[in-house]
């Protein structure tokens, strides 16, 4: 049966015959820069254990601490979308299930990076509460 | 359908699985780079909880800080200080390797060995400093 299949019907399915190299390139990239922004971050964060309310907000009215935070959203998101995708596409073997969860994956990730993007931004340019 | 057969003739390349394979440093390291990777996933959904909380007002935020600062949360944050640390020096490994080096089994098991060092001894230290300045 599989002898009278043409090439082009085994390889369809399979994922993008050219495409594959720009998440290899985007997954570094991300990574590398998350270097430079974990080690920021977690340094914040050591500095913000015990802030109060007032104390975080004036933090992130400070472009020097608003925009590395938007950023380490941005590519932290970036980031474990990618890396995600590439757990489900190596565990998940039932299509519909595949599909599914790299779906949901894209969704948490832009959701969650646009709320936390958002939520950095009121903060910086906003007065406080909503 | 051929069966897979591991040494006969017509033999399948299969893969590395847990129960056939001695477990070995790289292959820990390569494991833990995707457990902690999935526990870091939920950390950044943390992160961004923590910016919502800080934009809804005092009260959310609060509570959110309470929630980070109580016995689970600390249990919680320790976790993902270890994840971040591992996860981010076995990534500079992984760089090394999509540039060519290290590959060698000895620079490989040694590399590994040391980002695990590095993961426990980074985050022992970093938690020491917390709890020994009162800053948590």
């Amino acid at each position: 049966m599989a002898g009278y299949r043409t090439p082009l019907a085994r390889a369809r399915g399979l994922g993008s015959a050219k495409h594959g190299v720009g998440h290899f390139i985007n997954q570094r990239m991300t990574g590398a820069a998350l270097v430079i922004l974990i080690l920021w971050a977690i340094a914040a964060a050591v500095g913000l254990a015990r802030a109060d309310f007032a104390t975080a907000t004036v933090w992130l009215h400070s472009a020097w601490n608003a925009v590395p935070a938007a950023l380490l959203i941005g590519v932290a998101f970036l980031h474990m979308n990618l890396g995600m995708q590439v757990i489900v596409e190596d565990y998940v073997q039932t299509p519909l299930s595949k599909i599914a969860l790299l779906t949901l994956n894209v969704f948490v990730c832009w959701l969650g990076a646009a709320i936390g993007v958002f939520s950095i931004l009121k903060v910086a340019f906003g007065g406080g509460a909503y | 359908m051929s069966e897979a057969r591991p040494n006969g003739a017509g033999a399948r390349p299969l893969s590395p699985h847990l129960q056939v394979w001695r477990w070995h440093l790289t292959m820990l390291g390569s494991i833990l780079h995707r457990a902690t990777g999935v526990g870091l996933y939920a950390g950044a959904l943390i992160a961004a909880g923590w910016a919502a909380s800080l934009a809804a007002g005092p009260e959310a935020y609060q509570a959110y800080c309470g929630l980070l600062g109580s016995p689970l949360g600390k249990l919680v944050l320790i976790g993902l200080t270890l994840s971040a640390f591992f996860h981010m020096a076995n990534g500079v490994r992984h760089l090394f390797w999509d540039s060519g080096f290290g590959f060698a089994p000895r620079t490989a098991d040694a590399t590994g060995a040391a980002v695990i060092a590095f993961a426990v001894v980074a985050t022992a230290a970093l938690w020491t400093y917390v709890f020994l300045t009162g800053a948590a």
